[in-house]
């Protein structure tokens, strides 16, 4: 039972079918009260239904799970008191203010009007947007929108908080500031949250545990130290390829080598590989010179988490925008190691 | 466009539509083919009634293929023709005869034409005919009127004036706007705010959903009441419509007319994925009701099949029930039948609506 008081948000064999699809199947976990839980995967994996369903608004097919331990399909308005939603698309009025915006959507919390003011200069203040807040939300970026966003979602003093995407179509900067509000919420108020990502510097940077979601399914889900540990723990080795005359036939030729399990494009010389064994880097690199190969560089990367969806699914996160974010992104320094030979 | 789409639509409406009293200036040619003086004699007598009530513009043709041509190429919209022996006839003792071309291609203005000319004609028979008789038999000229025409066939409305085609129809439109208003904007109101996220935002918060539905029933419903009542003001003001009844009685059908279409507006929300789908249900359900519930024609031109129609409509007994009021001075009583109606309608509505709004809203 003491186990139980700790545990926000509880999902068993939770489903939802659009006719013969199933977008979330049977998926089952838990998370932690006050921890940062991320769901990573690609678009269309099944993280923005499962955040509906937990958020009440979508009634799950199958399977059952309690928020701040009521029960989302008896209990939907008890839900609804404890939690916070900020969705992929803004919940905000263009013609409104800043100020008058979340005037309005704390009205519907039934908060009295001058705990409401004092909460709305709160989280102003937060995301230091004070001087804005008599600003029509139209005249604002992007970026200043999803900071009012964000915090438009705490106004209730949500235990839990669910945030889609939340740095979704964000430049560097904002990005970086909102995983930074993201954080300071979660340190400062102790609030549970829950967000969703296919991006996966973010997961590695924000959350304590990830949810790595694919096809409507839970493929794995530890901290992303232990995820990254699992690769490596089976010794698998990231490798980066940089060779000016790369061919397709020499692509295919590395990709039949027994201890190689995937090789990805990066770019029209440079490929990465992940490979098993002690004669891993030796098999590739003979297979290179056999093919009068000219290596430029090989650099031996540290495993990601984009390594470790690749090893679980098989398959790219998807390519273009994992590697265009994680480029722009204001993440933590790749980690590269390099160690030409 | 809260003021501009009632605005638009009665004058729209009450500018097409002809009424008896608006043909002025129509073109016409008269084509004189008549040898002897009496038919140069008519067109004078025709020209100096024209002149008095201005209805014609008269232009001369020669003769039947000139009028058709002049009629095809859009410059008049009807002929009149003398015949050759027209004036022999009248010498002979027999009648004369007199040709009216109209524009088929118009049947509203040809046969609006075909009753005036018709009726301007006869009377210049019949004025002729008092000349001669006086002339010929010695009777005293207020005498040969009744010889002519027995009968003198007056009109009366149950209410003073004349019946006016804006008076018929602005209760219809008033209805007719109300439903629009209802069910285009509550779809509309509630799609759009479902694909801004907004509707996200509402949802997730403690509050019941029937507050939402509510709430935009109220906002559509203060829209749809005041274009209904720019449309009462307008065709007061603007087109001299004349209320015999109690205006809050009117007032009151326009909120029971509200009250009958909100369940089939939420309906359709509740259905309706996206907005294209509800408005393109919307225009399929809103077009026969426009045009079968009397709103334009009286209900009793079109056939039988199309009243029985007509008469599953719940806008049939809002614009009935409203003209009653407007144009008859009816009292509730009167039109108890159609308020029944439209509560049952109404009720029913609602019953199935809401629940289906609620299921939809957790899909």
């Amino acid at each position: 039972m003491i186990e139980m008081n700790n545990i926000a948000i509880k999902a068993a064999n939770l489903t939802k079918k659009f006719g013969d699809l199933a977008a979330v199947d049977h998926i089952s976990f838990d998370v932690k009260k006050g921890e940062i839980f991320g769901f990573l995967g690609p678009n269309g994996a099944g993280k923005t239904t499962t955040i509906r369903m937990l958020c009440t608004l979508s009634r799950p097919t199958e399977g059952s799970a309690t928020v701040a331990g009521y029960d989302i399909v008896k209990e939907d308005s008890k839900v609804r008191e404890h939690i916070g939603l900020v969705s992929e698309k803004m919940i905000m009025y263009d013609l409104l203010t800043a100020k008058e915006n979340l005037k309005l959507f704390g009205k519907l919390y039934n908060i009295p009007n001058d705990l409401l003011d004092k909460r709305i200069h709160e989280v102003l203040s937060l995301v230091e947007m004070e001087k804005w807040a008599n600003h029509q939300i139209g005249t604002f970026s992007t970026g200043m929108k999803q900071r009012i966003n964000v915090v438009r979602g705490l106004l209730n003093r949500p235990e839990i908080l669910f945030l889609d995407e939340p740095t979704l179509g964000l430049d560097p900067q904002s990005t970086s500031e909102i995983r930074e509000i993201i954080r300071r919420i979660n340190i400062e108020n102790k609030t549970t949250i829950i967000l969703t990502t296919h991006m996966m510097v973010e997961a590695d940077m924000l959350c304590n545990r990830v949810g790595i979601i694919d096809h409507g399914k839970i493929v794995a889900s530890d901290t992303p130290m232990n995820l990254k540990r699992m690769i490596s723990k089976i010794g698998t080795t990231v490798v980066e390829l940089d060779i000016l005359n790369l061919t397709n036939n020499m692509v295919a030729l590395i990709q039949s080598l027994k201890c190689v399990k995937s090789v990805v494009m990066k770019d029209s010389t440079r490929i990465k590989v992940q490979a098993k064994g002690d004669d891993a880097f030796n098999d590739i690199i003979d297979t290179v010179r056999q093919n009068n190969g000219k290596i430029s560089s090989i650099i031996n990367l540290e495993p990601t988490l984009e390594d470790v969806f690749l090893h679980i699914t098989g398959h790219e996160v998807r390519e273009q925008i994992s590697n265009n974010v994680t480029m722009a992104g204001h993440g933590p320094q790749p980690r590269v190691k390099t160690r030409i030979r | 466009m809260l003021v501009l789409m009632p605005l638009f639509m009665m004058l729209m409406v009450g500018f097409i539509f002809p009424s008896g009293s608006s043909i002025s200036n129509t073109p016409i040619a008269l084509a004189n083919m008549d040898e002897g003086t009496f038919g140069d004699i008519l067109v004078t007598q025709l020209e100096a009634i024209n002149s008095k009530t201005g209805m014609m513009d008269l232009s001369t043709a020669t003769d039947f293929d000139d009028i058709k041509t002049k009629i095809q190429d859009g410059k008049i919209s009807g002929g009149i023709i003398i015949s050759p022996d027209f004036s022999s006839s009248l010498m002979s003792g027999k009648q004369g005869a007199i040709m009216l071309v109209t524009d088929q291609s118009n049947p509203q203005i040809s046969m609006m034409i075909e009753g005036v000319l018709t009726k301007t004609i006869e009377e210049m028979g019949t004025q002729m005919a008092v000349h001669k008789l006086s002339t010929t038999y010695n009777i005293p000229p207020d005498h040969t009127l009744a010889v002519i025409k027995p009968y003198n066939v007056q009109v009366k409305g149950i209410v003073p004036g004349k019946p006016n085609y804006f008076q018929f129809v602005a209760p219809g439109i008033m209805a007719m706007v109300v439903m629009m208003s209802l069910m285009t904007g509550l779809p509309h109101a509630i799609s759009y705010e479902k694909d801004m996220g907004t509707l996200d935002g509402m949802l997730v918060a403690p509050i019941n959903r029937f507050s939402i539905i509510l709430g935009k029933v109220i906002a559509q419903t203060t829209r749809g009441l005041v274009q209904g009542l720019i449309i009462l003001a307008l065709a007061i003001l603007i087109f001299g419509v004349v209320i015999y009844g109690n205006i809050l009685l009117v007032i009151f059908l326009l909120l029971l007319c509200v009250f009958s279409f909100v369940g089939l507006g939420i309906l359709i929300t509740s259905f309706t994925e996206n907005e294209e789908t509800a408005t393109m249900v919307m225009m399929t359900l809103m077009f026969p009701m426009m045009f079968l519930s009397g709103v334009f024609f009286p209900m009793q031109e079109m056939p039988w099949y199309m009243q029985d129609i007509a008469h599953c409509l719940p806008l049939t007994y809002a614009t009935t029930a409203l003209r009653d009021v407007m144009v008859l001075g009816a009292g509730v009583s009167a039109i108890s039948t159609e308020i029944m109606i439209l509560i049952g309608f109404g009720t029913v509505m609602l019953l199935i609506a809401i629940p289906m709004f609620k299921k939809a809203m957790s899909k």
